[in-house]
């Protein structure tokens, strides 16, 4: 072929698994070039299929891909991930540019595993705490089994404010509970005019997310989402993830919120 | 340049022309339709002119020869990843004005939106377009609301009389053919009046999208997919790996059709879907086809073939829908 072929994907090393669920694992992965987080690559086993997986961690050539036991690729993942590689190709999309909100308050809200793409943000401001002038991290999940990133946590815990909730605590449990949406109104913010809200989840909790953010008074200027949606190529032609005039895939998965409020399905 | 040559020498030219390439043209098949005693018109290929069918329009558009319904990318055979080899013949394709028009609409997503698809490309640079004329308009086209009736961006024009055929030729190679033959005038014939029109607004506000007007839709239509499948502009795919099964060690990665109006489209894994009700999926399909990608892109994507409304098995009317759509806008702005 004349053209470079965009849908070749690449072998690519695992370099280590970290085990957060019975169903979510973190695949530490070789990878050379630049990577953003909520960028995502399109993750395949040839003969079983492609996934779009965010970026959940960026090290020193590796990339961390957060996978859930979900469909008919990730299971095959799960089984035949041992001293193995996976093929990738990307990264593609916008991600999060982390210059947008340096030396600015931030609360930074996730639900579930939509903590695997703004994971890279909080571990940059966890690295630089003098980046940024008070960094809350709102982390919900179902119950405490589903807790992702757990090890993560403890180290945010030193120098972040990191609230951790669940939406249902089981026996033994002694952490926060409740949505996420209810720990907005008593993060102390300085400057609402000028603080960045980061909101990343499943499609109501990001809705009620966002409505308690401007309740609160942020601008809808300073909030910034990440869409997830189904994505064959990555590259602007399957059309799985169009919504208006815009491929979440070459123009997003980030929008910020002045834009985002738009997309409707 | 124009041309006037006897039919036997037409077939001549096509036997010439079939050692370096493969012609598809719109086909009869007998009793291929969907009811009983009916006929399918679609694309196949051929080798003599009678085979080509001039008279009526044809139920599915010319897009397969770009785009494969199923078309395979790589082949995987244990650790080796081999990407599938292009056909070994060029290939010319007879279609109407309004296809050709559609034809910048597949290059536009293919070619233009992110990076070049080398699959589709590599099919595209080695097609010729052979332009069919109208005589009189069919049922449920729209080309001339569209402006997509004429084209003059053909390789060749092909007009058959009831004695002769008729050619205007942009094309060295068939210019060289047919240097012996009988110069003449010759002017692609085209529709200048439909029996449907459509008016679409300049701008859809965000009102129309919670309208009332997509429940109809909800109730009647049956997410069978049809009208993405026929559209001339329609150029979705799923990904699909496969393996064989007398042996799993090998198998290949294919791309096939998929349409915004089947289930499963947006199904995200884990079990989200974006557009459950058969409303929204409509006035998903209706808003790229009218607004969507003109705002992207800056001309309109449907092309008025109106295939869509010859195929829906609930008689459901995209024109129609684009005049009620532009009726709710007036009355908006009113």
């Amino acid at each position: 072929m004349t053209t470079t072929n965009p849908y070749t994907p690449f072998l690519s090393e695992i370099k280590a698994v970290i085990k957060h669920t019975d169903i979510e694992y973190t695949f530490r992965m070789t990878f050379s070039g630049d990577a953003k987080p909520g960028q995502f690559f399109e993750v395949s086993l040839p003969k079983f299929g492609e996934a779009p997986i965010s970026i959940s961690g960026i090290g020193e050539n590796t990339v961390d891909l957060t996978i859930r036991r979900v469909g008919k690729v990730t299971a095959e993942i799960f089984e035949n991930y041992v001293g193995d590689s996976l093929f990738l190709r990307g990264p593609y999309g916008n991600g999060f540019s982390i210059d947008n909100y340096i030396d600015k308050e931030i609360i930074l809200i996730a639900g579930g595993t939509g903590l695997s793409p703004v994971k890279g943000i909080t571990d940059y401001f966890s690295a630089h705490p003098k980046k940024t002038k008070g960094f809350t991290l709102i982390a919900g999940f179902k119950s405490p089994n589903d807790v992702l990133f757990k090890a993560d946590f403890e180290k945010w815990k030193k120098n972040l404010n990191v609230i951790l909730t669940v939406d249902t605590p089981i026996d033994g449990y002694c952490g926060k509970s409740g949505m996420v949406t209810e720990y907005i109104p008593s993060i102390p913010v300085k400057n609402i005019d000028d603080a960045i809200g980061i909101v990343v989840g499943p499609p109501m909790m990001m809705k009620c997310t966002i409505d308690e953010l401007l309740k609160k008074g942020f601008k809808e200027a300073n909030i910034w989402i990440s869409q997830e949606r189904k994505m064959c190529c990555g590259i602007g032609k399957c059309g799985h993830c169009k919504i208006d005039d815009t491929y979440i895939c070459l123009d997003g998965p980030v929008f910020n919120y002045t834009k985002g409020k738009f997309l409707k399905d | 340049m124009g041309y006037q040559i006897n039919k036997t020498k037409m077939n001549t030219l096509f036997t010439d022309l079939l050692e370096n390439y493969t012609i598809y043209a719109p086909k009869r098949f007998v009793g291929g339709g969907t009811f009983a005693d009916t006929d399918c018109i679609r694309y196949g290929e051929i080798s003599t002119l009678e085979e080509i069918e001039f008279s009526e329009k044809s139920d599915y558009s010319f897009k397969e020869v770009l785009l494969p319904i199923s078309e395979t990318l790589f082949y995987f055979t244990e650790a080796v990843m081999k990407e599938s080899d292009p056909p070994l013949k060029e290939a010319i394709v007879f279609l109407r004005s309004c296809d050709l028009h559609s034809l910048n609409r597949l290059d536009t997503i293919y070619l233009k939106n992110g990076p070049v698809d080398p699959y589709y490309k590599r099919l595209r640079d080695h097609t010729h377009f052979i332009l069919m004329g109208c005589e009189n308009t069919f049922e449920n086209c729209f080309c001339v609301s569209m402006g997509t009736n004429q084209s003059t961006n053909y390789d060749a024009y092909i007009k058959v009389t009831a004695e002769e055929v008729l050619i205007d030729s942009h094309w060295n190679l068939l210019d060289q053919a047919l240097a012996n033959a009988q110069p003449f005038t010759v002017v692609p014939d085209s529709v200048s009046i439909n029996n449907i029109s459509v008016e679409i607004p300049e701008s859809i506000p965000q009102s129309v999208f919670d309208s009332t007007l997509w429940d109809d839709y909800t109730a009647r239509c049956i997410a069978c997919g049809r009208c993405t499948f026929v559209c001339p502009t329609c150029t979705c795919f799923t990904m699909q790996d496969l393996f064989y099964s007398d042996n799993g060690k090998a198998g290949e990665r294919r791309r096939v059709w998929a349409s915004c109006q089947v289930d499963g489209y947006t199904d995200v894994a884990g079990g989200h879907a974006f557009r459950e009700n058969k409303g929204q999926r409509m006035r998903f399909k209706v808003m790229h086809k009218i607004s969507d990608y003109k705002k992207r892109f800056d001309n309109q994507m449907c092309t008025g073939c109106g295939r869509c409304d010859d195929i829906c098995p609930e008689y459901i009317s995209f024109s129609n829908c684009i005049n009620k759509v532009n009726a709710l806008v007036k009355e908006e702005n009113r």
